[in-house]
């Protein structure tokens, strides 16, 4: 009997994968639930030992199996979008049955635990200061230094926190790693406990992810007693963007309004519930195992450039023809990322604008896209690496309205606690509203003859700009977290770039 | 079961958990579509906080509302990834489709930015969207 494989991830699912499995099995064929190559718009993806068809609907479900189809791809993994990547964190795509531990075991799993355990905390912290990694989350803050800080810290009871509030639309590394691999982060979350003497862990998982929820869950359970005696527990969040900066994560998980708090005190010596904290992405924590492994840190040191080591998964997505999930060593520029590997447009129109790293990130121009993939390189460039996911925009997008949406989304998502972000994103709204109407007029009560200290004439265009320019920089420097102190990025990229999308 | 009995049911639940009051939440959302006035008032007494503290919280989070709408409804992403694939032309004709009927709602991002335009109705999503797809999935919601 043929066997069938076809992933389970919720894109995959999205785009019709639960009706073709069923109707392979229906047509007598076993069907194995894999997790995604991330190869997303060959999604759903039919493997047949190891040679795929996609896109497939019901109507291919006799061609594939009895050879007949034209939408064979050949073999998966020599498809040179798999192919040139180089997978560490995502080495499981694709191959292994997402919530099976006998799957998990034979592709390496729980091998980074064993070591770690053997090596005892302060040799596991060098192992992952060694191989340079950093914060995976956006602020790119080296791992074994947040590890060392919580490890020194005297404490009755420590935690392990992973953010999984992966809210930054252009992104979906962090579901795909749990729905598709949930046992390596739950195995980087347990060495992370061993490392920093921490017993207890919590995902906070967003809830716009049911998917990733219900695996999580199952691959908790099923790995209990191996990672015992950690404990991880799964905490779904309730439609917070601003629930994904760390501090408003923790007050959440305390059950708190999800504000921002100040720092200091860093969550590292006083986070959840006032104990020492760790918290990392998903992407960083399940990073980790395969640094735990033996060799694994030097080979991770090895990949990279400059003070940015090792992979980083990056998706493609927006109007790109060839979205998906592609992991590789820092250092390839966005020309590579988005014309070689993610053939232009989809909708097949000239490339406007790329955003990186999500709706924080600035808009790049396709004049600057030889900078190399890079934390520094990119903040030299006023530009952020984030998340690493990139929105790729065709000629039809408007990037005043986009600009425009950033300042909305930052007013609808504020925690409200700092003022530059929650009055700032609205004025900002209003600012963007008037420089595309042409300016501004005095208004009837600033005519009246009381209000003789007004100037004499409304603002123009270019004043109103200048105007935005100047409350852009207000959020940036006194905003409390990066919600409101990124914001100034993609509307102040999209007005250097595009200025003319802004006057109407 | 009466009402305020699957409420203390819910709360009992959770008891013994560090940071209860999300995880309740969610149940009490879940049960009763809403987290109202009485809910609120219950919850704070279990936990010993006030109906203001636990007020301040339900109001913070999308995914919390006052009333129960007995609608069903569709969540749309309207963020970056999604405009960039076209949703926005989508948006005047779905809301003519579900007209009072559906309840459209506006959700930022569910992760499946490279095959956009998305949905979610319930636990189940939707993506490929385009015209005739979106208003299909308005009528049967």
């Amino acid at each position: 009997m043929t066997t069938i494989r076809i992933s389970d991830d919720a894109l995959a699912r999205a785009c019709g994968a639960d009706l073709l499995a069923a109707a392979f099995t229906k047509a007598g064929a076993t069907v194995e639930r894999t997790s995604s190559w991330g190869m997303h718009w060959l999604e759903p993806l039919v493997e047949v030992d190891g040679k795929g068809f996609g896109p497939a609907t019901i109507e291919d479900v006799n061609a594939i199996l009895d050879g007949s189809s034209g939408k064979g791809i050949g073999v998966i993994a020599d498809h040179p979008f798999i192919a040139s990547q180089q997978r560490l964190t995502f080495a499981r795509a694709g191959r292994t049955r997402p919530t099976n531990l006998g799957d998990y075991e034979a592709t390496g799993g729980w091998a980074g635990l064993r070591r770690a355990r053997e090596l005892g905390p302060e040799k596991i912290i060098d192992e992952v200061l060694a191989s340079g990694l950093r914060g995976r989350g956006g602020a790119g803050f080296p791992a074994a230094i947040k590890w060392k800080t919580v490890a020194g810290a005297v404490a009755d009871q420590k935690y392990i926190v992973c953010n999984a509030d992966e809210g930054d639309s252009g992104t979906f590394a962090d579901r795909m790693v749990m729905e598709g691999d949930p046992f390596a982060l739950i195995e980087g979350m347990a060495i992370a406990g061993e490392a920093v003497g921490a017993t207890r862990g919590y995902v906070y998982l967003r809830s716009e992810y049911p998917d990733a929820i219900a695996k999580m869950n199952a691959a908790v359970q099923a790995s209990a007693h191996i990672v015992a005696p950690f404990v991880v527990e799964i905490r779904a969040g309730a439609g917070a963007y601003v629930c994904g900066e760390e501090t408003s994560l923790l007050n959440s998980l305390e059950g708190k309004r999800g504000e921002v708090r100040a720092k200091p005190p860093l969550p590292a010596l006083k986070g959840l519930f006032g104990k020492p904290t760790v918290v990392n992405n998903v992407l960083t924590l399940s990073a980790v195992p395969h640094i735990l492994t033996e060799g694994g840190a030097s080979l991770y040191d090895s990949l990279g450039v400059a003070r940015s080591k090792g992979t980083m998964p990056i998706q493609l997505a927006g109007n790109i023809k060839h979205g998906g999930l592609y992991e590789t060593a820092f250092g390839i520029t966005l020309r590579e990322l988005v014309y070689d590997i993610g053939g232009g447009t989809q909708s097949g129109r000239p490339v406007k604008a790329v955003q990186v790293g999500g709706p924080l990130g600035a808009y790049i121009h396709p004049d600057q896209f030889d900078i190399p993939f890079d934390y520094e390189a990119y903040a030299a460039a006023d530009a952020l690496i984030g998340h690493a996911g990139i929105t790729v925009f065709d000629d039809s997008a408007d990037m005043g309205s986009m600009a425009r949406f950033a300042m909305e989304f930052c007013a609808a998502e504020s925690c409200g606690k700092c003022t530059p972000c929650r009055i700032g994103s609205t004025r900002g709204v209003e600012l963007i509203d008037r420089i595309k109407a042409g300016g501004r007029e005095l208004d009837a009560l600033e005519k009246t003859p009381q209000m003789h200290n007004m100037p004499k004439k409304g603002r123009t265009q270019d004043e109103e700009i200048q105007l935005l320019e100047d409350l852009c920089e207000t959020m940036k420097f006194g905003s409390l977290c990066a919600l409101g102190g990124f914001t100034p990025y993609p509307v102040m990229s999209a007005l250097k770039h595009w200025p003319d999308d802004f006057r109407g | 079961m009466s009402r305020e009995q699957k409420l203390s049911e819910i709360i009992s639940d959770h008891s013994g958990r560090e940071g209860p009051l999300l995880p309740i939440l969610h149940d009490v959302q879940e049960e009763f579509g809403c987290v109202d006035e009485e809910a609120e008032q219950a919850i704070a007494g279990a936990l010993n906080l006030t109906r203001a503290e636990v007020h301040g919280v339900v109001s913070f989070y999308h995914d919390f509302k006052p009333k129960a709408d007995p609608r069903p409804v569709v969540q749309i992403c309207r963020a970056e990834s999604c405009k960039s694939r076209g949703v926005e032309a989508l948006i005047s004709d779905a809301e003519k489709v579900a007209g009072g009927r559906v309840k459209l709602s506006t959700v930022y991002c569910l992760g499946l930015c490279s095959v956009g335009p998305n949905a979610r109705v319930g636990d189940t999503l939707h993506a490929r969207l385009d015209g005739p797809t979106l208003a299909r999935l308005i009528e049967n919601a």
